[in-house]
């Protein structure tokens, strides 16, 4: 339990976009190269509209299910993986990783990658998951997985796509809104409306 | 200087080249008033203010975030979440943070006045504080980014339409790396209130977007930093997303004359407290030589 109290987030707004976006942001290793696979999808509204000024990070493990602690993000070589990405929506939405598939931290465990979301217009930002669809017997078994019900549970489990690539799209409200994770469990009320 | 401003004007185009973003705010769809004015809006935010003093009062925990359903920010409408977030225990890759270190970031970077040719206009301020984590730990070798608006309040976006001037000296862009005892310092002009389109007459107080990470992914966080005294807290619904004033206060930065430097700029002093961590500590992780490899 925190002894003090935190920072508020605010929104992301929508001048991120000269600010946060920097060379090779979306490229955890070079197109391409061996191993590498896209990870792609779309962040829609709750009207299922796409959402052009959200952006996105995410933090995963290197393909043998190792958290790996590099320096170089912001300034690639090439040859650093550091497990850290960050891409910001085209026009239509879409986003595009390029990146390894995340291997499990612990035998037997599924694998997923990290993921934070934010937009103009959300107030804070939010955390999720994306896992890969293989797995069955350990996506039955994750903790978080199997507190889920089946439809909810979907949201969180990418597709793969015929070029070996992931596919998953982000929907930050509605019927088959995505899954999103509160870490605290500490009383700091991430959603609170009115009403309550 | 019309032939510099035409300049500046291409080069910020060059930079915004890939980037499409829509007009800032749009009206939301469900209005049926052609305009809101900001007495409309400030009857909304004043009865969800009125309506959080009543549950205080019955003894509700005080709220620490921002709400993610707060319909005077019209832009937030459609993009909260409904169903509550889920409640998880952080796992594996959720306890570690990714790593920064000098080699990502020049330390000349955390300077806003020197990225030009000249000197930018305006107010010339120190922004100088520490991460720490909900423990009281710092946070240290991480990474902080910053942007803002100018002097005159205007954004280096191709879609700020604001009709305040461009300045050729000022990009509005920040980095630096925490140091041992978690402190950051940046350099840089103090920004200018910004009109938005949320409603009529909308007007932003003043402000400085901040990035951060902790020592886990859990606890990353992107806010706005504050100036004391403006006037336009009670007119803000991003500011007022924060019903809470005691969360709202520690989005502002106190004027610290300590920090002031004789001749050069005014000093602001603004600690950011992440979430608590989950993870077990080792002592070396404590003093945070993680992530920096140089």
């Amino acid at each position: 339990m925190s002894k003090l109290a935190p920072t508020p987030g605010q929104t992301v707004g929508p001048f991120y976009g000269y600010a946060l976006p920097f060379n090779k942001d979306n490229e955890l290793l070079a197109p391409g190269s061996p191993g590498s696979i896209r990870l792609q999808g779309t962040v829609y509204d709750g009207a299922g509209n796409t959402i052009p000024d959200a952006i996105l990070e995410i933090w995963q493990p290197d393909s043998n299910g190792n958290i790996v602690q590099r320096a170089g993000s912001l300034v690639r070589d090439g040859y650093t993986f550091t497990g850290w990405g960050r891409a910001a929506v085209g026009n239509s939405g879409m986003y595009t990783f390029t990146t390894v598939n995340p291997g499990p931290v612990k035998p037997g465990a599924a694998a997923f990658i990290s993921v934070a979301v934010f937009a103009r217009g959300l107030m804070n930002r939010l955390f999720t998951r994306v896992y890969l669809p293989e797995n069955e017997e350990a996506l039955a078994n994750d903790p978080l997985l199997s507190s889920l019900d089946s439809e909810r549970r979907k949201t969180l489990i990418a597709r793969r796509d015929p070029d070996g690539g992931l596919t998953w799209d982000i929907r930050l409200q509605g019927g088959d809104e995505t899954v999103f994770l509160d870490f605290q469990q500490d009383g700091s009320l991430d959603l609170v409306t009115d009403q309550s | 200087m019309p032939q510099d401003h035409t300049a500046q004007v291409t080069a910020t185009e060059a930079l915004e080249s890939e980037e499409l973003v829509p007009p800032a705010e749009p009206h939301a769809a469900h209005e049926t008033k052609d305009v809101e004015t900001q007495a409309d809006l400030s009857a909304e935010i004043k009865a969800i203010g009125a309506r959080y003093a009543e549950a205080l009062k019955n003894g509700k925990a005080p709220e620490t975030m921002p709400r993610l359903d707060y319909a005077p920010y019209r832009s937030s409408i459609l993009r909260h979440p409904t169903k509550s977030l889920h409640h998880a225990d952080p796992e594996t890759i959720e306890l570690y943070s990714p790593a920064f270190g000098h080699q990502d970031v020049h330390a000349l970077e955390s300077d806003l006045t020197i990225q030009h040719n000249g000197e930018p206009q305006g107010e010339r301020i120190i922004v100088s504080g520490r991460v720490l984590d909900g423990d009281g730990r710092p946070v240290a070798g991480q990474l902080v980014e910053i942007w803002q608006a100018n002097a005159s309040g205007r954004y280096i976006h191709k879609r700020d339409q604001h009709p305040a001037p461009l300045d050729p000296n000022f990009t509005g862009v920040g980095r630096c790396i925490t140091g041992s005892d978690g402190s950051y310092s940046f350099t840089t002009i103090k920004p200018g209130a910004y009109p938005w389109k949320n409603h009529l007459n909308a007007w932003r107080p003043a402000h400085i977007h901040f990035s951060m990470f902790g020592s886990e992914f859990t606890q990353r966080i992107v806010t706005q930093m504050y100036f004391p005294g403006d006037q336009l807290f009670p007119l803000d619904p991003i500011y007022q997303s924060i019903v809470d004033q005691d969360a709202r206060d520690r989005l502002v930065a106190q004027y610290d004359h300590e920090l002031t430097s004789p001749e050069w700029a005014l000093g602001y002093k603004w600690d950011i407290i992440l979430t608590g961590s989950k993870r077990t500590w080792t002592e070396n992780e404590a003093y945070g030589d993680a992530g920096d490899e140089e």
